[in-house]
């Protein structure tokens, strides 16, 4: 079946420095009864978002308007913690296209590429350079070219090349669906379980 | 290095099983891995199940398929209606979907019902050499049996379902050698969290690592799957442990175990799954078991951990960039740098989860409370990981002992590991728990987690506050 697509993007930023964002900030287990992929948007963060009362926290970067972009930038070992699928949704959900980070855990990073969402690592040095820029000037802007797999800072013209699985490159940049890949090898798969 | 020697250099055990599971591999591509068993469960299977609708196909191998209902079951009076309505309808969804796709399912009220990675071991399910996955994190636990056994996400789920395939390229290897001798009060979980603390959450991101050395191997079954288990805990993808005596003995018998001469046959082949002498690791850890004390976490990920005995690490060791991070994890948990953590109270006392919810976690537990009493203002909750481990329990009057000490033991399930049925931890609460996640809320809104070992816990939950076990032993 054919998913997301994704080739190039110039987007404001979204930051959020802190290092080891584990999934269940990302989206609380509380808020993974639903049986379905969609809404989970709507919690993405939600106890950094919303207090005890489901009242907006002051100075969380999603409750303020000085930063908005479809690139979500964090900090080191990003998306650790719980194999959920539901933390990738909600930040796709949410409107989210890339996610930059100088570290990524494995099973996050598979579950973003298998939703069209496109995890974008970086040195520490230059995560550090895009949230000095971002703080600096919130209108500060990112391009990333998934062909090139290069990531600019615009303001600076200071650009990283980033890396990525050739194969899981192709899915994205044409929709391919993991699925489809390996049922066209049930052949060899039925040849396996003979032996 | 030329191809020659690269074929004669001895081979890893994961190498091993990884190899004998590779139904195609190709250039540029990750490899096909075949999946001998897939666990499946109520919370991360569901949107699998509507992809595999919406393709029009079935479950490709559904008898090597077993659900359980395990992470949004409520842990008390399992006999009646689930009474929240969105656990019970996720529930229900995958009685439904089990039947509708011909996939055996142990839910609520089956002898075998329990945590996942509890079932799979006591059932005989899991087995050295061969490859497992669920769509938990926690799946590394099986890979104490010396076996490929990992986490994946509901994508994946579905992958499995339709093609008992998973496409996945090759990890590094990872080699974590414990010897020496364990003091006393101190075990497998004090191991885990020690070998965590040393190396980071993110230490093992990109590896699956073997653990080795004659600690490990002193070490029972149950003991091995509170190492592998938390393999995730510092990034891993996975961890496994050599098959010795320790897990033949453990797997005959059991109620899937191979029989007759198809055992023989599995024991032979068993034998052989170990490192070569000469396997190369790409990475080589060694520490000594003498240095570790009983441990805890005093942070909000699993490598924030120290000695019992040691202070909370000083701030200012850290770079600008980590600080940032460090204070806001000791701000969430209310506490001091440069303070000690023993004798830090506590209001609530989790023994559980799938990393300490065997039957000999819960016998060491009674063990040690027997002739005691929790303190006062203190909340102890003891969840059994399966069915069968809470008869167990019974059977051997392991109830009585908790009760008369004022422990609740309720019904198998996560339970408060994760918070996700009535079993949270009030916000602001102090819970010194045996599961395997100190992130923030995670037990609860605003709960704060020190995780421990099954006896640390119990120690607690007599003094009420965080104690040196080796004091009381």
């Amino acid at each position: 079946m054919a998913t997301k697509t994704f080739q190039y993007i110039q987007s404001g930023v979204v930051p959020i420095p802190t290092e080891n964002i584990d999934t269940d900030q990302i989206i609380p287990a509380r808020f993974l009864k639903a049986t379905t992929r969609e809404g989970f948007g709507n919690n993405l963060f939600r106890d950094w978002r919303y207090d005890s009362d489901n009242k907006p926290i002051t100075g969380f970067v999603l409750n303020d308007n000085t930063f908005s972009g479809k690139i979500l930038v964090g900090g080191k070992n990003f998306g650790c913690g719980s194999s959920r699928e539901h933390a990738a949704w909600a930040i796709s959900d949410y409107g989210f296209d890339v996610v930059v980070s100088s570290f990524f855990a494995d099973i996050f990073k598979g579950n973003a590429l298998n939703n069209g969402l496109l995890p974008v690592q970086v040195s520490e040095a230059f995560l550090q350079k895009i949230f000095a820029a971002v703080f600096n000037d919130p209108s500060t802007e990112l391009e990333v070219n998934l062909e090139k797999q290069t990531i600019t800072l615009l303001s600076t013209g200071e650009s990283e090349e980033f890396e990525i699985n050739p194969y899981k490159k192709a899915c994205l940049i044409n929709g391919y669906d993991d699925i489809d890949y390996i049922l066209s090898n049930i052949d060899k798969i039925e040849e396996y379980e003979k032996r | 290095m030329n191809l020659e020697e690269t074929k004669n250099m001895g081979k890893t055990l994961f190498d091993k099983i990884w190899d004998a599971h590779v139904v195609s591999t190709k250039e540029g591509f990750p490899d096909i891995l075949y999946i001998d068993t897939h666990f499946i469960h109520e919370v991360t299977s569901p949107q699998a199940f509507n992809g595999l609708r919406q393709r029009g196909i079935p479950v490709f191998r559904p008898k090597q398929t077993v659900a359980t209902a395990d992470h949004n079951v409520p842990t008390l009076h399992q006999d009646q209606p689930i009474k929240e309505e969105l656990s019970r309808l996720q529930v229900e969804m995958l009685t439904k979907n089990c039947a509708e796709f011909g996939i055996e399912l142990y839910g609520l009220g089956h002898p075998y019902q329990g945590i996942v990675h509890v079932i799979g071991p006591e059932l005989g399910i899991t087995r050295p050499g061969c490859t497992y996955v669920c769509g938990d994190s926690h799946t590394s636990t099986h890979g104490a049996f010396g076996a490929i056994a990992f986490g994946i996400g509901t994508s994946q789920v579905e992958q499995v379902m339709a093609t008992q395939c998973l496409l996945q390229q090759r990890p590094k290897r990872m080699k974590i050698e414990v010897n020496g001798q364990l003091q006393k009060g101190v075990g497998a979980k004090d191991i885990i969290l020690y070998i965590i603390s040393q190396i980071s959450a993110a230490g093992g991101t990109g590896y699956f690592v073997e653990y080795a050395g004659d600690t490990i191997r002193s070490l029972s079954m149950e003991g091995r799957m509170t190492i592998c288990n938390m393999s995730i805990e510092m990034g891993a993808r996975g961890g496994l442990i050599a098959p010795d005596q320790i897990t033949f003995d453990y797997v005959e018998g059991r109620e899937f175990a191979p029989k007759g001469d198809a055992w023989d046959k599995a024991l032979a082949y068993w034998k052989t799954l170990f490192s070569d002498d000469d396997a190369v690791f790409d990475k080589v850890y060694s520490f000594r078991a003498e240095d570790i004390a009983p441990m805890i976490t005093y942070g909000t990920n699993p490598g924030m951990g120290i000695g019992v005995d040691e202070k909370i690490p000083d701030a200012g060791q850290f770079s600008d960039q980590e600080q940032l991070s460090y204070k806001k994890a000791l701000q969430y948990m209310g506490l001091q740098d440069d303070t000690p953590i023993e004798g830090h109270p506590i209001d609530y006392v989790f023994i559980g989860s799938c990393t300490n919810s065997r039957i000999e976690d819960l016998r060491q537990v009674a063990e040690f409370i027997k002739g005691k009493k929790k303190a006062d203002d203190v909340t102890v909750w003891v969840v059994p990981g399966s069915k069968q481990v809470e008869q167990q329990a019974i059977k051997e009057g392991l109830d009585k002992v908790f009760e008369a000490a004022g422990f609740g033991l309720r019904e198998p399930g996560c339970s408060a590991c994760l918070g996700m049925n009535e079993d949270k931890i009030p916000a602001g609460k102090y819970c010194i728990s045996t599961s395997n996640r100190n992130f923030e809320g995670r037990q609860g809104p605003n709960s704060r987690t020190f995780l421990a070992s099954p006896l640390m816990a119990a120690a607690a939950a007599v003094t009420g506050k965080v104690t040196d076990i080796r004091e009381l032993i």
